[in-house]
């Protein structure tokens, strides 16, 4: 176990970094650019039981400090990720994969999730119950305790591996969902996913994005992803993944302060495709600056304060 | 890489020569990835000539980022990401190739008319502006050699009109650039097979988001990776 290493849910991470999802394809993009085996893991882009185009173009708009997409989970579906893209992540990448995957109903997610339980690179199911672009299921199921808890009861039925339940910042009391799906056995959970967004074209008064609104991440939503990692992990007992406008590896220790176990990067990976390579050889000087040993050390240490 | 040069080539259109590692470009057609200071996202830009160890781009300020550029100084240092997308196939062009450029569609164009003159093909440029001051590179194709029609919205210059009110009535084959309802007027007007170059709003420019996918006869495209140079036989128009 080296200074960087983590645990999580069992699996050992060589380091915290893990680009999230959507914003690192299936991978090979990027191993044409990196080793990417540096990374902790990563979590693949989001999959879903049929394959989808996504939303139409223009899908992405420019934001003070981030970005706005409205993708809409365009993928391949389940059957063709696990014939055609994971065949071709195992020459690439040798560690477990976070399979990241979303639904339209409670029985899409079992299905999805049955099917790549069966795949041995896969390390964890990182169940999407926050994706505000697409229209009847996504977030939906993330903004009610309820139904989130039922599609963790449902995926945790069809699967041995880790379930990390990724919720949205969209909601007025993001703790209860938390709650809600560690009752239900979720194993950890991610946050966040991204902020409903939109902006207007000056010049023809029409929403830039074809989608009109679209998820804000990036630099600008850093804060308030501090704050939900903040305020979730102080009330729940399984694992936290923090992520929301991650780009150094300064703002990977004060997410993990915050009492997050391991952290994504989203956004900062499409401005510089080697984001999550430099953050990960900048950790250790990092770390000296402030006096810390081992990474797993730190983790939810800005609550301790509290009791003083 | 840094700015070697940055000039004005009317009121609004800047040509900037950048100098560094360029050995990732492979085809005319593609494109180059800015980052700038203050602004998250990159702003893809065409290539439109290559040296040994420099590339050259010509870009309209329409927004913040560009107004950016046209106030860099030579000597200044941008970061840049090189040789994206797939550019134009040569294989194709025939004999007599029709290239045609409209406004900030133009200069891939160059360093198309560059190559393929240099394969000793007869080139017709065509070359369509809103109007005689918005007028640039006309002089720079015909020292390369190619035959060159001009086409001006308001007549000004030229002939009046679109790009496809002054086609020829003969050429082997076509390249195109330009805003996309010059490219749908093309698509339907040009006769004959062809290359069209598309744009989107682009997240990352090499092929990790899904932001620029489009639709086409032979399945889904990231207009930053499999594009931006489509073949008018696989065009799917969206609507
Ligand atoms: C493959 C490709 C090649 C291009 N080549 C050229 C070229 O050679 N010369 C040239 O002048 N322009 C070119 N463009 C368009 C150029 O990218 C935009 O004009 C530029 O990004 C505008 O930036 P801005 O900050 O000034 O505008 P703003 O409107 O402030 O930009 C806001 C955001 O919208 C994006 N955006 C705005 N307009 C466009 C557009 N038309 N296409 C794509 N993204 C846009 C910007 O990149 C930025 O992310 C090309 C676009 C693409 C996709
Ligand atoms: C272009 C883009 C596509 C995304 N697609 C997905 C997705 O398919 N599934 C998902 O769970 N999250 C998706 N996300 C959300 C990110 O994984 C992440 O939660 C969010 O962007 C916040 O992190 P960041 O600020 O570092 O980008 C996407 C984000 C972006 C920018
Ligand atoms: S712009 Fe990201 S995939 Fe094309």
């Amino acid at each position: 176990m080296g200074r960087l290493s983590v645990d999580l849910c069992g699996i050992t991470l060589d380091n915290p970094v893990i680009p999230a999802s959507g914003t690192f394809g299936y991978g090979y993009e990027f191993a044409g650019l990196y080793d990417i085996n540096c990374l902790g893991t990563f979590s693949f882009k989001g999959t879903t039981r049929h394959p989808r185009f996504g939303n139409p173009t223009p899908r992405i708009a420019e934001a003070p400090a981030g970005m706005l997409n409205s993708v809409g989970l365009q993928n391949p579906g389940v059957e063709k990720v696990i014939s055609e893209e994971l065949p071709k992540l195992k020459k690439c990448f040798r560690k477990p994969v976070m399979a990241n995957v979303s639904g339209f109903s409670v029985e899409d997610y079992a299905y999805t999730c049955a099917l790549l339980d069966k795949e041995e690179q896969v390390g964890w199911l990182e169940v999407n119950v926050s994706c505000p672009n697409v229209h009847g299921g996504g977030m939906s199921f993330g903004t009610d305790p309820k139904a989130a808890a039922q599609v963790v009861r449902a995926v945790k039925a069809v699967t041995k591996k880790p379930v990390i339940l990724k919720l949205t910042p969209n909601v007025t009391d993001i703790v209860s969902v938390a709650l809600a799906c560690q009752e239900a056995g979720a194993d950890g959970l991610s946050l966040i996913n991204t902020l409903l967004g939109m902006r207007l074209d000056l010049r023809t008064r029409k929403p830039i994005l074809a989608n009109t609104m679209g998820g804000l991440s990036g630099p600008a939503v850093f804060p308030v992803a501090l704050r939900m990692v903040y305020q979730v992990a102080g009330a729940v007992s399984i694992p936290v993944v923090g992520m929301g406008g991650v780009s150094s590896a300064a703002d990977v220790i004060e997410m993990m302060l915050a009492g997050a176990a391991a952290v994504e990067v989203g956004a900062a990976n499409l401005t510089d495709p080697f984001a999550c390579k430099k953050i990960i050889d900048d950790l250790p000087a990092e770390m000296d600056k402030y006096g810390i040993e081992r990474l797993s050390d730190i983790i939810g240490g800005g609550h301790a304060w509290e009791k003083t | 890489m840094t700015v070697a040069e940055n000039k004005p080539l009317t009121r609004e259109v800047y040509r900037m020569v950048l100098k560094g590692d360029v050995s990732a470009f492979t085809a005319p057609g593609q494109f180059l990835n800015l980052k700038l200071e203050g602004r998250f996202l990159r702003r893809p830009i065409s290539l439109c000539d290559l040296g040994e160890d420099s590339a050259a781009i010509i870009y309209k300020v329409v927004g913040q980022g560009t107004a950016q550029m046209a106030a860099m100084q030579p000597g200044e240092k941008l970061d840049v990401l090189t040789g994206l997308g797939n550019g134009y196939d040569l294989a194709d062009a025939g004999e007599a190739p029709l290239l045609i450029g409209g406004g900030v569609g133009v200069p891939p164009m160059y360093l198309l008319a560059k190559r393929l003159r240099a394969q000793g093909k007869a080139v017709h440029a065509l070359l369509g502006f809103n109007k005689a001051s918005e007028i640039f590179y006309e002089e720079e194709f015909r020292a390369l050699g190619c035959t060159v029609t001009i086409a001006t919205a308001d007549g000004s210059y030229g002939v009046r009109g679109f790009v496809t009110d002054a086609l020829p009535k003969s050429y082997s084959y076509y390249y195109c650039c330009g805003p996309e309802p010059m490219l749908r007027a093309v698509y339907k007007t040009a006769k004959g097979s062809g290359q069209l170059s598309f744009e989107k709003r682009m997240g990352c420019g090499f092929g990790a988001c899904m932001g620029c996918s489009c639709k086409t006869i032979t399945g889904y495209k990231r207009i930053c990776k499999e594009g931006p140079v489509l073949r008018k036989e696989e065009i799917a128009w969206e609507d």
